[in-house]
């Protein structure tokens, strides 16, 4: 530690570990050197979700989460709060990328096998992230209280009801009503706003805190703490500050080019990102024609409709998400990365990727013969992927990974 | 009570996705909400025949004023019809309930019409009564079958004989290579005080006004979007440089 530090921050490293944490997590967390593109979406998760927070304590400054007044006050952010629009769509379209990146960051994650011994709790952790995600994501669509948040809540909700025995019950418990009305808007309200943010927040400290004792995974795969100098630092590692924190700005604004130009030009995002059916006030007497719940929930609903029998598909759905959380133990590769690995892991990850977004694209569709057995096919791939993972990892051979970080 | 019944109902099979309402070509229009005349001839015709059943209860008198570039007495002189402020929302006397009794259905707010509908759906709607004696009211529409809303523009379209066809659907005698028909309404079972594309200007201005309605705010918002655009070039050049000054010791 230097002798010539401030008389200040000695007086406050002796009371709180202010530098010991800098240190521990920036300026002296070594990442290795061959972090890539794909590197960047963790660090726009946390812009992202920066801006959710941000964007959205200034929404409830005007938001009223009643049944009579919810549609009614997201007008007048949107029309008599002083650039309340902008404020309202940063949210809504914060909302959407809050997933794309999410997304991008665990396929990232799938490619170079990051969720391998020893980081499978990193994965775990992230995986609750996401859990948690979506749960906040319905319910933050549910307060405009617009057609799709009140039938889209119908529906999800609904699907408690396939549960047996305890089914009915459990759906009048999470409405706190017989049908979606006021009291389920103002429950959901809470806990979008102050409960599961809360759990957002402590996840991702958790995530990180297991991310940073492991230390960061890279394209290939390799451990860069095999080989360190005099010092203790590794020889392919560099500080994580500022080289992948200011260096990666132009990529952070790119990102924002995109985001921006969404927020201001296409902020309905072709009705993915805000659905025309939602503009008019929720309407309990009138189902709209078509109920498509948001993008970012497609695939699972894809899946859920795949299945011909209600519970069964209930049932799908979530295995489709709980499979997620046991991948480490499913993977018996000896490498990492897919670069490394033999042709049959590369098929699998770019089939699943492409059955994935078709899945996506379908749970926003209308049912019809063909739409179901493209669905089926997909989620067919979806679990193949997962369930024959420790056959083709294990059958297939690997080439060698390198003891060192390849030059370029 | 029975409705309600029946929604719960279908909202219980979230796997029977109901049938999308019949698609009907549309007429497509480019609307311009720059257009401040289009958009004043569009407030005009919206407060004198539509106001009294579809209020814009989100959207404030003085706001639009504003915006069209329309004084404020001269707006509360012509364009409000009730005892309401200038800064008011523009809301009618009609009750829900009234409007339910009176039509089947209460009468929308159309503040955001344009963003539920689309604007194209709106121009051929409102060009889409016909004359059908079948309905409580005599007439139909080609858009919104057995719709309950009257054709309140008659007096300036007249009433369509029989369900008028789309734009695109322009027919040409194949012989002589005239133009037999041009789309739109063919026959008339009542006259109108406007010709033909008078109306459709009429309607053009309308929709182009909900458009503006549904997002009064869109150009302030392209507009502060070029301005980010243009800050956010400025600090890619400057991050860049700092990218490259920072890696220049690591490769």
């Amino acid at each position: 530690m230097s002798t010539n530090k401030p008389a200040f921050m000695q007086w406050l490293d002796q009371r709180l570990p202010v530098t010991n944490a800098y240190e521990k997590h920036m300026s002296k967390y070594y990442a290795p050197v061959n972090l890539n593109f794909w590197y960047v979406f963790g660090l726009l998760a946390t812009l992202v979700f920066a801006n959710q927070i941000l964007t959205g304590i200034w929404l409830t400054m005007s938001f009223v989460p009643s049944a009579d007044e919810a549609f009614l006050s997201v007008e007048y952010i949107m029309r008599d709060v002083e650039m309340g629009w902008l404020i309202r769509y940063m949210h809504s379209t914060g909302a959407s990328f809050f997933f794309i990146v999410v997304y991008l960051h665990m396929f990232r994650g799938i490619m170079y096998g990051s969720y391998k011994k020893p980081r499978e709790l990193i994965w775990v952790f992230g995986m609750f992230i996401y859990l948690v995600l979506m749960a906040e994501g319905f319910m933050g669509y549910v307060l405009p209280w617009g057609q799709m948040s009140y039938w889209g809540a119908q529906v999800i909700i609904s699907l408690f009801g396939a549960i047996p025995v305890i089914g009915d019950g459990l759906t009048e418990w999470i409405r706190g009503d017989f049908l979606i009305s006021g009291i389920t808007l103002n429950r959901f309200f809470a806990l979008h706003v102050i409960a599961l943010p809360l759990v957002l927040a402590l996840l991702v400290v958790l995530h990180i805190l297991a991310l940073h004792e492991v230390g960061s995974n890279n394209p290939d795969g390799i451990d860069i703490k095999k080989h360190k100098d005099e010092q203790g630092k590794p020889l392919d590692g560099i500080p994580f500050h500022p080289y992948y924190t200011l260096g990666k700005l132009p990529m952070i604004i790119v990102f924002l080019f995109v985001f921006c130009g969404v927020i201001f030009f296409f902020p309905e995002g072709g009705g993915y990102f805000l659905e025309h059916a939602n503009f008019e006030p929720a309407n309990p007497l009138k189902t709209p024609e078509h109920i498509a719940p948001t993008w970012y929930y497609g695939a699972f609903y894809s899946i859920l409709r795949a299945v011909p029998d209600k519970l069964m598909g209930v049932i799908a759905m979530g295995a489709a998400i709980a499979i997620l959380f046991i991948l480490p133990w499913l993977d018996k590769s000896p490498v990492l990365s897919w670069r490394y690995k033999g042709w049959m892991s590369k098929t699998a990850i770019v089939v699943f990727a492409l059955a994935f977004i078709m899945l996506s694209y379908l749970g926003g569709q209308p049912v019809t013969d063909l739409n179901t057995w493209l669905a089926r096919i997909g989620s067919v791939i979806y679990f193949g992927f997962f369930l024959l993972m420790p056959i083709y990892t294990r059958m297939e051979s690997t080439k060698p990974v390198p003891e060192r970080v390849p030059a370029k | 009570m029975k409705k309600l019944f029946l929604s719960l109902i279908l909202s219980m099979s979230p796997l029977v996705a109901l049938a999308a309402g019949a698609a009907v070509e549309l007429d497509h229009i480019e609307t311009d909400i720059t257009d401040k005349a289009s958009l004043q001839r569009g407030v005009q015709t919206y407060m004198n025949y539509c106001m009294a059943c579809h209020s814009l209860e989100y959207a404030r008198y003085n706001r639009v004023a504003a915006d069209l570039d329309i004084p404020e007495e001269i707006f509360a002189e012509n364009l409000i019809f009730t005892d309401a402020a200038i800064g008011s929302l523009m809301q009618n006397s009609m009750s829900y309930d009234d409007g339910a009794a009176w039509f089947g259905a209460a009468p929308p707010d159309l503040t955001l019409v344009a963003r539920v509908r689309g604007e194209d759906w709106l121009y051929t709607y409102l060009r889409g009564f016909y004359q059908d004696d079948s309905r409580p009211l005599g007439v139909n529409n080609s858009v919104f079958a057995n719709v309950g809303m009257p054709h309140v523009l008659m007096e300036l379209q007249g009433l369509c004989a029989e369900a008028p066809h789309a734009v695109s659907d322009r027919r040409f005698d194949p012989l002589t290579g005239n133009l037999i028909t041009d789309g739109g309404c063919e026959n008339y079972a009542v006259e109108g005080s406007q010709t033909k594309a008078e109306y459709d200007e009429t309607i053009y201005d309308l929709v182009n006004f909900l458009d503006y309605m549904g997002e009064p705010y869109a150009k302030d918002r392209e507009r502060i979007g070029w301005m980010v655009f243009a800050f956010l070039a400025v600090f890619l050049v400057i991050g860049q440089l700092l990218y490259r000054e920072l890696w220049k010791d690591i490769h």
